[in-house]
C-alpha cells in the first residue's frame, strides 16, 4: 500500500504505475455528470473550488444534514467513470487535476490526457459506500447544492487512508484495456 | 392496513442495508476462490467488510439505492392503489431517513427535489393470484449496473449470433465483455429470451428475483444458465474489472413467446451489491415473514 497524501503534487503521481494500491488522505472533491458538462461547456468552478494538484472523485454520496447545518456522509462509494470521458481529458488540461477517483475505468481520451498533463486514475471499490464512507473524516463545504441537488453537487470532503487501485498511471498504461484485450480473446477462444 | 406504513419502510431500510444471504455466501465463496492478496481477492475484502459495516449501521450498502422497483402479489380484490399510495409515502420517508439517496431527477428541467417520487418512480409490478398471501418484493437496482444492461436482436452479423441458443450465448456473453468491471461485478444476469423490447427487459429483471443457488426447471435453459456462467468466469474479467476468476455470481434466464419477425435477447445486469428483499403480509400489512 502507498500513501498519497494532499498535495498530489506531478512527482507523486508520475511516481504511479498501474496495479499499485494506494491509501489517498487530503481534500477531494467530488465531481459527476453535471459538473463535467458544466465544466465542458465552459462553466467556472465556484469561489472556494480549485482542482490544481487536487483529486476530483465521481461520486454522488448520500448527505445527512444535522441540526448546525453542517453534513455528515452516510454513504460514497464512486460512480461509473465512463461517463465522463466525453468530459475528463479537457477538466483535467485545464483545471490541473492530478487524480480522478472513480470506478469502472476510462477510456483512450482521459489515458492520453493523464500521460501529458501527469494524471492518474483511481479505481475504488463500487458499491462499498460504507467502507469508503467511513475514509471521509469531514464533508469541509458543499457547492452547486440548488443548482445540480446533493448527488451531483461539488462536496468538498477531508479523506483519510481512503482505499483505491491505480489503473491508468500516467505513463500511457491502462488496467483496463489490458483485461478487456485478454478477456475478448479469452472469450474468442470460447465461441 | 395500519401496519403496512412501518412494514415497507422496514423493508426498504433493511433492502438497503442488509445483503440477502444467498449473495452474502457467493462472495464469500467467491473470495476463497481468488488467489491471496490480489487486487481481485482486495476487492473482495472491502466489499465483505461494507456488507457487514452497511448492516451494523443500518445505512446504505451502495450510496446508488437505485430504481426503486416493487413487486406485489395480491389476492383478488386488493387495494392496489391504496398500496402504491402507502408505498410511495413510505419512501419519501425512507429519503428522508437516509436510507435512500436523493435519487430520482425530472428528465426534463434535471430537477431532484429530494422525494424519489415522480412519474414511474417507484415502480409498481403488481400480479393478483388465487391465493390469500401478500406479498412485496422489492428491488434495489443501482444505475451503474443498469446501464450495462444490453438488447439484442438476433441475428446479430457482428456476433455472428443466429437464431437459435447459440445466438442467444454469443449474445450474453458480448454483453458480459462490453459491461467488464463497469457495472461494479462480480455481477449476476437476468435474461429474457424472446417477448418485444419492453417485456423483454421487463421480465429479464424478474429473473433477478430468484435466488442465485435455484436451478431453472427448464433443461436447456439450466444448460445455458451454467454455461454462460462457467464461460464467463474464464475470462479473467474479474471483480471490479481488475482481472481475477469471478465475473459473475449467476445468471438466470426465462424465455416468453416472441413473434416471428423479433428475437429479442435482453440482459438485466445486477451488481454484487444486490439489493432484493421480500416479505409476506398479513390483513393488517404487518410483516409475517422474510423472504430471502
Amino acid at each position: 500500500m502507498i500513501k498519497l497524501k494532499f498535495p498530489f503534487t506531478e512527482e507523486k503521481i508520475r511516481a504511479l504505475k498501474v496495479g499499485d494500491e494506494v491509501l489517498i488522505s487530503g481534500t477531494v472533491f467530488t465531481g459527476r455528470d453535471a459538473v463535467h458538462k458544466y465544466l465542458h461547456e465552459g462553466g467556472t468552478l465556484p469561489d472556494g473550488v480549485s482542482f490544481k494538484d487536487g483529486i476530483i472523485y465521481h461520486c454522488g454520496p448520500v448527505m445527512m444534514k444535522q441540526a448546525d447545518g453542517s453534513y455528515i456522509c452516510t454513504a460514497a462509494g464512486p460512480t461509473t467513470s465512463i461517463r465522463e470521458e466525453p468530459y475528463q481529458w479537457q477538466v483535467i488540461r485545464d483545471f490541473r487535476l492530478r487524480g480522478v477517483i472513480g470506478k469502472g475505468g476510462m477510456g483512450a481520451k482521459t489515458q492520453a490526457a493523464c500521460k501529458e498533463y501527469g494524471c492518474v486514475y483511481l479505481h475504488a471499490i463500487g458499491g462499498a459506500a460504507q467502507v469508503l464512507a467511513e475514509c471521509i473524516k469531514k464533508v469541509r463545504n458543499v457547492y452547486f447544492l440548488e443548482k445540480f441537488g446533493s448527488p451531483e453537487a461539488i462536496w468538498e470532503l477531508e479523506v483519510v487512508d481512503f482505499p483505491a487501485v491505480v489503473t491508468i498511471d500516467a505513463h500511457g498504461n491502462s488496467l483496463h484495456e489490458e483485461i478487456f484485450a485478454k478477456s475478448q480473446a479469452a472469450l474468442a477462444a470460447r465461441l | 392496513m395500519s401496519e403496512l406504513p412501518a412494514s415497507l419502510l422496514e423493508l426498504i431500510r433493511r433492502t438497503s442495508a442488509e445483503i440477502p444471504d444467498d449473495v452474502h455466501q457467493a462472495i464469500l465463496t467467491s473470495l476463497e476462490n481468488e488467489k491471496k492478496h490480489s487486487l481481485a481477492a482486495n476487492a473482495f475484502k472491502i466489499i465483505d467488510q461494507n456488507i457487514a459495516l452497511a448492516k451494523t449501521k443500518s445505512q446504505p450498502i451502495c450510496q446508488d439505492t437505485g430504481s426503486i422497483l416493487f413487486y406485489v402479489d395480491v389476492p383478488v380484490g386488493y387495494d392496489q392503489i391504496t398500496f402504491a399510495e402507502t408505498a410511495r409515502d413510505a419512501v419519501k420517508l425512507a429519503t428522508k431517513k437516509g436510507y435512500l439517496r436523493q435519487n430520482s431527477v425530472d428528465s426534463l428541467t434535471g430537477k431532484n427535489d429530494g422525494t424519489n417520487v415522480g412519474p414511474g418512480a417507484p415502480a409498481f409490478h403488481f400480479h393478483q393470484h388465487r391465493s390469500p398471501e401478500i406479498s412485496v418484493k422489492l428491488v434495489l437496482k443501482g444505475g451503474g449496473c443498469e446501464n450495462v444492461g444490453a438488447q439484442y436482436s438476433l441475428p446479430d452479423d457482428a456476433l455472428h449470433a443466429n437464431r437459435d441458443l447459440d445466438g442467444c450465448r454469443k449474445a450474453i456473453l458480448d454483453a458480459v465483455l462490453q459491461a467488464q468491471g463497469k457495472g461494479c461485478g462480480p455481477g449476476v444476469l437476468g435474461v429474457c429470451i424472446g417477448g418485444d423490447r419492453a417485456t423483454g427487459y421487463e421480465l429479464s429483471k424478474t429473473q433477478l428475483l430468484r435466488l442465485l443457488d435455484d436451478r431453472n426447471p427448464e433443461p436447456k435453459l439450466d444448460a445455458l444458465e451454467q454455461d454462460i456462467l462457467k464461460t464467463a468466469n474464464e475470462l479473467g474479467i474479474g471483480p471490479m474489472g481488475f482481472g481475477g476468476k469471478t465475473t459473475l455470481l449467476g445468471v438466470k434466464i426465462c424465455a416468453a413467446n416472441r413473434v416471428p419477425a423479433s428475437y429479442f435477447v435482453s440482459i438485466s445486469y445486477m451488481c454484487w451489491a444486490y439489493r432484493r428483499q421480500g416479505v409476506t403480509l398479513d390483513a393488517n400489512g404487518a410483516i409475517q415473514k422474510w423472504l430471502y
